[in-house]
């Protein structure tokens, strides 16, 4: 199962997207992010994932996020699938995109505050009290 | 007068049908997913898919008085798990539907950064609860992609008969339970019948009925029994007799062709737009099956076919698992004809444990087992995605490395998640009794929805 | 039961435990893994039916066992409640599994760890997920704790 991997700069990735549609890439299979913490500058990007049944090719392309304004225009007018897969990212890493029919919390309540997935949200953890251990708080 | 409005407000803080403001107004709702009263052009064009023409969204006016917002709350017997449907009601007929998913999100993604490689698994295959062979499946594989590694024949055929034995238990699940929703009680005693052959069998191997830690990278946990063929054998010989039962109940039934035929039209262009794979896509007519077109696993060492029907409604989606089931037992037979003997994992010595009586023996060996069982093994920097075909679509991982011993992103594609974006295309315009055959029949499992 | 403890009374405060544990109905609350459990608890190898329990009630008011399999997320918790309180008296409480006892092998920010933290749990049945015997000999000590008037509703 091989791809390739493209990496797309934010003003074109719109036209790129469409270019790719119109090339034959039917199905979008999958939208994420990343977030490189202090490892690389700029810190988040978007992932995409397009599939192309008729030719049986796949492939990935990378977007970079700018760091001011965290926003990046929303492909759901091309692929009308990428709704959900928005609104995780949205949700999850505080990304928002630009033309979204519908930018919500989906997958947290809708009052919660802060972006769980991003590398300096801790995990939650609360720390397991043993039997005769001295308390912790 | 105050008293008036005072009591006013007390009564709306508990109503449940406030008239104020919108029909349902309780203590557990949240204001942002509630439907608008109106939705404007471009929200419903979204919804229906822009390039999609979909003749069963109208057009015609009515009056508002006659519409009412129902919510099948996410505690209800129907939905297939926690999904919870915000449905605009006129009379008996659905006009749109908006899903609210979220109740039973887990954190996995950000778990699955904390744990090492080898407890991958018992991370994600909590996920699709119904096929958890799936889960652990894809992850060791794009664990393997990542460190360039070849796992072993018997390992690869191992895994293919587990797999297989698990999509038919998949399926069997999905046929009990959409026959308990539209009314066909027996065959959820049926379809869990039939499941506990299997399960005995998984049970045998692995130690557990469901979520097995069984498939890991580099290979599988443990070898299979000894005597193994016999229950295999017995598997292969009484499900296809119970499946003529299944045939003989429903196939000719007119009260089942009433209901399921026609209903919960979905086109090939409808789910190429959404990105919707798997029975759904196999029941429009389109023939994709990454079995056969990006074949993993060793899997295109066996012969099959992949069934395909062209009505795109719920009879057809229903009756592709059937045939799904029978092409997964020519499968799992030919594994136990032709299986390679041989290691059950890969023998490089930095990514498998050393067998637990050679610790006595080898100070090696013992450093070995150390550094894995604690910190875990290496992984060079880089990403991957693999894609297996799930008993629901496509079920993708993708990783990120960056060198230590966890992921540094992982995350699981799901194909409930964009299989659920179809509701509203599949229920509009249809009365709401068709709404449960119509859920039923794409099959959500909501771990996979929520992770 | 304010009364004096008599022969009458204490026989007929037996006779009402009996006929509490004889036919108690679940409500349907299976969130995850452990609802596929519970359903083939349900089926036909490990049958709940002997015990008068194949009834699932969807609907709160008439069900009297609140078994809960399966992970409990943030924004489930206060559905979880409501229908707890939709219960009528008396009622029980089962925690099926390890993600509803103690937030199981998930310790982070979505779960509620421990559904004890929502509602009053009177049997804990732990496994990942418990098998049908296991959840049959929860029950079971369910039964046995009513009987012996341990649990007063």
């Amino acid at each position: 199962m091989s791809y390739e991997t493209i990496n797309v700069d934010i003003n074109q990735y719109y036209e790129t997207v469409e270019n790719f549609k119109k090339e034959g890439y039917e199905m979008m299979v999958d939208l994420t992010a990343v977030d490189w913490y202090r490892k690389r500058e700029p810190r988040f990007q978007v992932v995409v994932n397009l599939l192309s049944v008729s030719k049986n090719l796949r492939v990935i392309l990378n977007v970079s996020v700018p760091d001011e304004s965290l926003k990046i225009p929303s492909i759901c007018e091309i692929y009308p699938g990428a709704n959900f897969f928005e609104r995780e990212v949205f949700d999850m890493f505080g990304i928002e995109f630009e033309n979204h029919p519908e930018l919500t919390r989906i997958l947290m309540p809708d009052d919660w505050t802060g972006n769980p997935l991003r590398k300096d949200y801790g995990s939650g953890r609360i720390p397991v009290q043993f039997k005769n251990a001295p308390k912790v708080d | 007068m105050d008293d008036e409005n005072n009591i006013k407000e007390d009564l709306d803080f508990w109503a449940t049908n406030s008239e104020e403001s919108g029909w349902n107004i309780s203590s557990t709702d949240e204001g942002s997913q509630k439907m608008l009263e109106e939705e404007d052009e471009k929200q419903i064009k979204i919804q229906t898919g822009s390039d999609v023409v979909d003749d069963y969204v109208y057009n015609e006016e009515s009056t508002d008085d006659e519409r009412m917002i129902v919510n099948m709350g996410p505690q209800h017997p129907s939905t297939h798990g926690v999904l919870r449907l915000q449905v605009e009601l006129e009379g008996e007929v659905v006009r749109r539907v908006k899903p609210v998913i979220g109740y039973l999100h887990t954190g996995m993604e950000k778990t699955g950064e904390e744990l090492a490689y080898f407890q991958g698994p018992t991370n994600t295959t909590r996920m699709d609860y119904l096929s958890p062979l799936f889960n652990e499946l894809v992850f060791s594989l794009t664990t393997e992609k990542l460190l360039d590694i070849e796992v072993p024949e018997r390992a690869k055929a191992i895994r293919i008969l587990m797999t297989e034995l698990n999509r038919i238990s998949s399926h069997l699940v999905a046929l009990a339970t959409g026959g308990m929703d539209i009314g066909a009680l027996s065959m959820m005693i049926f379809g869990f019948r039939e499941r506990e052959l299997i399960l005995n069998f998984f049970e045998k191997t692995t130690g557990l009925r469901m979520n097995h830690n069984y498939i890991r990278p580099g290979g599988v946990a443990a070898d299979l029994p000894d005597n193994w063929q016999k229950d295999v054998k017995e598997i292969l010989k009484v499900i296809p007799e119970k499946l003529k039962d299944y045939d003989e109940m429903l196939l000719d039934n007119p009260i089942w062709q009433g209901r399921l035929k026609n209903v919960g039209i979905l086109t090939t262009e409808e789910c190429l737009a959404y990105g919707i794979t798997g029975p759904s896509l196999r029941a429009s007519g389109f023939s994709w099956d990454l079995r056969k077109t990006q074949p993993y696993s060793g899997i295109e060492n066996y012969e099959f076919e992949v069934p395909l029907l062209s009505d795109s409604d719920v009879f057809s989606r229903w009756r592709i698992k059937v045939l799904e089931i029978f092409e997964s037992l020519k499968i799992v037979e030919q594994v136990m004809n032709t299986i390679p003997k041989g290691a059950y994992r890969i023998q490089d010595k930095k990514v498998t444990p050393p067998p637990r009586k050679r610790l006595d023996e080898s100070m090696e060996a013992l450093i070995h087992h150390f550094k894995i069982y604690t910190e875990g093994f290496k992984v060079p920097p880089g990403e991957a995605y693999v894609a297996v075909e799930s008993p629901r679509g496509e079920l993708g991982c993708y990783i990120v490395s960056d060198g230590s011993s966890k992921p540094y992103r992982m995350h699981v594609r799901g194909p409930s998640f964009c299989n659920l974006q179809a509701l509203p295309v599949i229920m509009a315009d249809s009365p709401i009794a068709d709404a449960v055959a119509a859920i039923a029949s794409l099959d959500p499992v909501i771990g996979d929805v929520d992770r | 039961m304010f009364s004096p403890d008599n022969i009458f009374t204490t026989t007929i405060d037996k006779a009402v435990r009996w006929s509490r544990t004889q036919s108690m109905w679940p409500v349907t609350f299976g969130l995850a893994c452990c609802a596929i459990e519970m359903m083939a608890a349900g089926s036909a190898k490990y049958d709940l039916a002997r015990y008068g329990m194949e009834v699932f009630r969807a609907s709160p008011r008439q069900a009297d066992l609140m078994i809960v399999a399966g992970r409990v997320s943030q924004k489930m918790a206060p559905v979880l409640r409501q229908v707890y309180d939709q219960m009528a008296e008396p009622k029980w409480v089962i925690a099926m599994g390890a993600c509803s006892s103690t937030g199981g092998m998930f310790n982070n920010y979505a779960l509620v760890q421990g559904v004890d933290h929502i509602v009053p749990v009177d049997i804990y049945v732990p496994g990942c997920p418990p098998g049908p015997q296991s959840l049959m000999h929860g029950i079971l000590t369910l039964h046995d704790k009513i009987m012996e008037g341990e649990i007063n509703r």
